[in-house]
């Protein structure tokens, strides 16, 4: 009698869609970089791609190395505790340097990918919101620290099994905390350690006078931007299909509803902000409605399996309000200066996210908002915290910012010695004193 | 006021989860929603300690 082989999850049409789905990823780390170095001066325009993609290397290279050993995945060990009478799963226990790859099931070396690519887009995030003063040196030491301590607690606990996925069965909240495509996971957690950063960086010289009169700083490329819409689309409907997949175990068709509702979100949220825009300033502003569709797809995030279109639609179209609101809150009434709006756009948005989905999610389990709720608190009550005085314990030993004589010459100039452009394509306007 | 926003915040997700430990139903769902109040009062002072460390280098 011949026994038949067991199939594996990569054989599977789920496994192959998801497999196909997570190459699609990438695309959004190149969307958000073009995004940053658009909404930046051209005088900082190839610092920020640079900063991008060592920002990229060094944090695929450190998730391989740790990352992943603590972020691990629900198949995979991890250290629990027993408080209350209930297992807590607090962290993962993988070999370091991912040394047990080969024994590793299927579902989990395809986590592992869409993790590394996870940690990716997560470390464009700072990046934005600290354009034109953090030092490229200081970015890369940061990023290292956020994909290797902060970025794979919080994913273990919401994706690889730990504790906020407990909450079901160890709290009877719903089906635990709900986060497929990460907007927790990726873009809060991303936005609120861009948070810290800006904080104890500070704001660029010449954006508040001394009136505490904000200066509009546009950004030097829109097309750039734009471009860059498009591709976190790509890559972004790639990430949820697989998160779908891996995290909530939907099949192969839950790609398309994936792919529907999370762009229903974008669409509904860049003409909330456009319009907004439209009625505010009398001329629709283009990084605006930029951010808003970014913030659609960020908002949809969290379960974009579990959502029905008209949903997928509202949650959008509250992305887009909240985008413009925070922006502007942000910038005038907190003054915190974050040349791409990455904290509105990523912490928000992302936060509204996970609200949402407790609120559309289509989800027989009782109590899941406040599953939801749980994961906010998290990343309000930890992510936020961890990532302010990792980065502040940092700058005691290497001082973040860089020089005022250096911040006046662009970072292009004072740290890598070139522009990005020929002197003659130069925007004059970002020389001029504000 | 940096440290104490700081602490609040922490503060408030223990609270969250000592709520989910050892509480059940209704009584967990208040005492989630005080630990996230207390994060959100965290927020408000770190954003005040940094709006006028910003004003007090200027």
């Amino acid at each position: 009698m011949s026994t038949v082989p067991a199939i594996t999850f990569t054989e599977t049409p789920a496994g192959v869609v998801c497999l196909i789905s997570v190459l699609f990823a990438p695309l959004a780390i190149a969307g958000l970089a073009l995004i940053n170095a658009g909404l930046g001066r051209s005088r900082s325009a190839a610092h920020a791609m640079l900063s991008s993609l060592c920002a990229t290397a060094i944090g695929f290279i450190v998730y391989v190395a740790c990352g992943f050993s603590f972020a691990s995945f629900s198949d995979l060990p991890s250290h629990i505790s027993v408080l209350g009478g209930k297992p807590w799963n607090w962290i993962g226990a993988a070999p370091f340097f991912l040394r047990d790859l080969n024994s590793f099931s299927s579902q989990a070396s395809v986590a592992v990918l869409l993790q590394m690519f996870a940690v990716g887009i997560a470390a464009q995030i700072p990046l934005g919101a600290a354009g034109e003063r953090w030092r490229l040196g200081a970015s890369c030491v940061s990023t290292a620290i956020f994909v290797g301590i902060t970025f794979p607690l919080f994913a273990h606990w919401a994706w690889g099994g730990g504790w906020l996925t407990q909450l079901a069965t160890n709290c009877g909240l719903g089906a635990g905390l709900i986060d497929t495509g990460g907007a927790g996971t990726i873009h809060a957690a991303g936005g609120l350690t861009a948070l810290a950063v800006v904080w104890i960086l500070g704001a660029r010289t010449d954006k508040y006078s001394d009136e505490e009169i904000p200066a509009a700083l546009p950004g030097h490329n829109l097309v750039l931007v734009l471009f860059g819409c498009f591709l976190a689309w790509l890559g972004l409907l790639g990430l949820n299909s697989a998160g779908a997949i891996i995290f909530n175990h939907a099949g192969s068709g839950a790609a398309a509803i994936v792919i529907l509702n999370v762009t229903i979100s974008a669409c509904a949220s860049a003409l909330t902000a456009f319009s907004i825009t439209r009625v505010r300033f009398g001329r629709p502003d283009s990084s605006l409605t930029a951010n808003g569709w970014v913030a659609g797809l960020v908002a949809a995030s969290s379960a974009p399996a579990l959502l029905p279109p008209a949903a997928a639609l509202l949650i959008g179209a509250i992305a887009g309000v909240l985008v413009v609101s925070v922006v502007n809150w942000l910038e005038m009434w907190l003054q915190v200066d974050d040349p791409t709006g990455a904290i509105a756009v990523h912490a928000a948005a992302g936060i509204w996210g996970l609200i949402a989905a407790g609120i559309f999610a289509r989800i027989s389990a009782q109590r899941q908002w406040v599953a939801q709720l749980v994961g906010i608190a998290t990343l309000i009550g930890f992510v936020l915290p961890l990532s302010y005085c990792l980065n502040w314990i940092l700058n005691c030993f290497y001082h973040q910012r860089i020089d005022p004589e250096g911040e006046r010459m662009g970072m292009d100039l004072s740290e890598l010695g070139a522009g990005a452009y020929p002197e003659a394509v130069m925007r004059s306007d970002d020389y001029s004193p504000h | 006021m940096r440290i104490t926003g700081l602490l609040l915040a922490l503060a408030g997700w223990i609270i969250v989860l000592f709520a989910l430990a050892l509480l059940k139903s209704t009584a967990q769902e208040a005492f989630v929603l005080s630990g996230l109040g207390v994060e959100v009062f965290g927020m408000v002072l770190l954003f005040r300690a940094h709006f006028f460390i910003r004003r007090g280098t200027q």
